[in-house]
């Protein structure tokens, strides 16, 4: 199955620098869901002081929640000070059975910090990594987050997630009298910050490639429509003048593009503007619901969700709404297409036997899989390499909360964001 | 004439002003006709009861045409299974009931409002509740009401009137709500 294969790659791809050391033998990575081993890894506090200290928490809490690594707690460290400067002393971390191993220092330059790091196999005695950032001081945690995703990629073979941003939908009030604001944070749950003041239903925020605008939708008691928001200068802008609601808008993969549903008479069908000129191109009109479009990564085709064979299912036109087929064929009532950043997978949320569900299927519809199972799970969204999704859970009379999955459906857990939130959209990789 | 008599015709002149000021403003109002009040203003033939007997009083009931009278006498909300927006059996009478009220005030101009349960994904139940809002305005509009007193939106799963979860509140939440925006007394 693919998942399995995937994993494969993955665990291949680590392979040749970890596990052709002696210990070899002690690292099983078994594919199979729940027996997943991660990597011990020990991540002490860089040197130069409390940011050093800072720093390396905040990659270690990364790669923790990642599923793949296991950070080693840092009271069984044998070797108890140990910078970029200097070779580690091996069998120190032998002892404690640490695979990888990552060093860093920090040094205050002037108005500027530099961060050094070196990331080695412990066993194999060898440097894996060894890399220079230099940045303002308030930018730590990006560093932090940056030499997150080297690591992640010089051991996976993938790229990494950790320096991207979510905009999602922060909730208060208490069901019944929900406030809704857009909200921004790291994907670790840092740094949020509200993008509205919560006087109008705001849903569905989603990212531009540029990672600088978003597309939201705003209900009001007697309109609905579609907005561009720029996250630099804080503007706002109405997306198109349509007779009747405005919903559901997803950004082209290149960002020229919104694709969203129109409705007028009861009936919703799918609509993409052109954001440079502002043409709009009406792509399917077929008198069932038509929403929840989603662009392939090479903008060539859209995935987008229809009751037109009589339940919720799956559908995959071309961009300019031609030749639509039907993908999805199981039990149940599938909605919230989204395709993968790979292009190799659509993630949705699926509704059978009274539960909701977090699925993925390979973009012919086939070898489709659960990830999740709860009262209400939905509205997935991709991490820009596509190993996790994020999505909004609630329990039964309770509200909303973010949780994340990884696509072999092992890794599930909350985000670290404390409050209700709903509707959340991974930015990709940040410069 | 006893003052009694006099401020009790005072009185109805008083209210056949207004009626009359109500048939100006309206084009076609259907008035309720009432008997002449001769009769009613002649003293009572028996004597009246002891005065711990109960005379309560209090306001008349909403006001023909408000709409406090639109929502308690009509109904403003009409409800739906699961999933769909077909009009249920039980939905047409109180529509047929709003299409008359809307019919006999016809400054009133409306919006219905689709909503769905919490069972289903936002953008989809947007898309529902939209095609609920315009069950209702297609059968309004078959029962004579003007198109463009009409006006819908849907709150998809936004605005539940229950907040509690469970197939009660459930049911409770799949509904259309025919709100006036204006022109009601």
């Amino acid at each position: 199955m693919w998942w399995k294969s995937l994993f494969l790659v993955l665990a291949c791809l680590a392979a040749p620098a970890l596990w052709s050391a002696p210990a070899r033998a002690e690292i099983e990575v078994n594919v199979n869901r729940g027996d997943v081993q991660p990597l011990p890894i020990a991540v002490p506090a860089f040197g130069g002081g409390q940011v050093g200290a800072d720093i390396a928490q905040v990659i270690g809490a990364n790669l923790q929640r990642s599923g793949l690594f296991r950070p080693l707690d840092p009271a069984s460290f044998v070797e108890r000070s140990v910078t970029a400067a200097a070779q580690p002393t091996f069998a120190d971390w032998k002892q404690i059975n640490a695979q990888a191993l990552l060093t860093g220092q920090v040094t205050v330059e002037a108005d500027r910090i530099r961060v050094d790091f070196r990331l080695w196999d412990v066993f194999a005695e060898q440097q894996l990594l060894g890399v220079q950032f230099t940045a303002s001081p308030e930018s730590w945690r990006k560093v932090a987050h940056k030499i997150s995703d080297a690591v992640y990629e010089r051991l996976t073979g993938e790229k990494g997630y950790f320096d991207t941003r979510v905009v999602f939908v922060a909730e208060s009030g208490g069901r019944g009298k929900v406030i809704k604001r857009l909200a921004i944070m790291d994907q670790d749950g840092a740094n949020p910050s509200y993008l509205t003041n919560g006087d109008s239903i705001v849903m569905t925020p989603r990212f531009s490639s540029n990672s600088q605008e978003i597309t939201y939708m705003s209900l009001r008691p007697d309109s609905a429509s579609i907005y561009l928001f720029n996250l630099e200068n804080g503007r706002r802008e109405s997306l198109g003048n349509f007779k009747g609601m405005v919903f559901a808008p997803r950004f082209s993969p290149d960002g020229g593009r919104v694709a969203f549903s129109v409705e007028r008479g009861g009936n919703s069908d799918i609509y993409v503007l052109n954001l440079s000129n502002r043409a709009s191109t009406r792509l399917t009109s077929d008198p069932a619901i038509d929403t929840s479009p989603s662009f392939s990564p090479d903008g060539s085709r859209i995935v987008f969700n229809s009751d037109r064979a009589g339940s919720p299912q799956i559908y995959v036109m071309g961009a300019d709404g031609s030749g639509a087929r039907r993908i999805s064929f199981g039990q149940g009532r599938y909605t919230t297409p989204v395709w993968s950043p790979t292009g190799e997978f659509i993630a949705f949320t699926k509704q059978t036997g009274g539960d909701f569900h977090i699925g993925v299927m390979r973009a012919d519809g086939t070898d489709e899989r659960l990830l999740t199972s709860s009262y209400l799970d939905e509205g997935p969204t991709w991490a820009p390499n596509g190993r996790v999704l994020m999505f909004s859970r609630e329990t039964q009379g309770g509200s909303p909360r973010l949780w994340s999955v990884d696509v072999t459906g092992r890794i599930l857990q909350p985000m670290p964001y404390p409050g209700a939130g709903s509707d959340p959209a991974w930015s990709p990789l940040l410069n | 004439m006893s003052a009694r008599n006099t401020l009790l015709r005072l009185t109805l002149l008083a209210a056949a002003a207004i009626s009359l000021a109500a048939c100006q403003s309206k084009p076609k109002p259907t008035l309720p006709t009432r008997q002449p009040p001769a009769t009613q203003a002649q003293p009572p033939q028996t004597p009246l009861p002891p005065s711990s007997g109960s005379i309560s009083q209090q306001p008349a009931g909403a006001l023909p045409g408000s709409g406090e009278d639109f929502v308690v006498n009509v109904g403003d909300r009409v409800y739906f299974d699961t999933d769909s927006h077909d009009l249920r059996v039980d939905a047409e009478p109180l529509l047929e009931a709003q299409s008359t009220w809307l019919r006999r005030y016809a400054g009133v101009q409306v919006r219905i409002e689709g909503n769905a349960d919490e069972r289903g994904t936002r953008e989809y139940n947007l898309a529902l509740g939209a095609q609920r809002a315009n069950a209702v305005r297609d059968f309004l509009v078959s029962h004579g009401v003007a198109t463009d007193r009409i006006a819908t939106i849907s709150f998809g799963k936004e605005q539940p009137i229950d907040a509690s979860s469970g197939d009660e509140s459930w049911q409770k939440n799949r509904n259309a709500r025919t709100a006036i925006v204006s022109g009601a007394r």
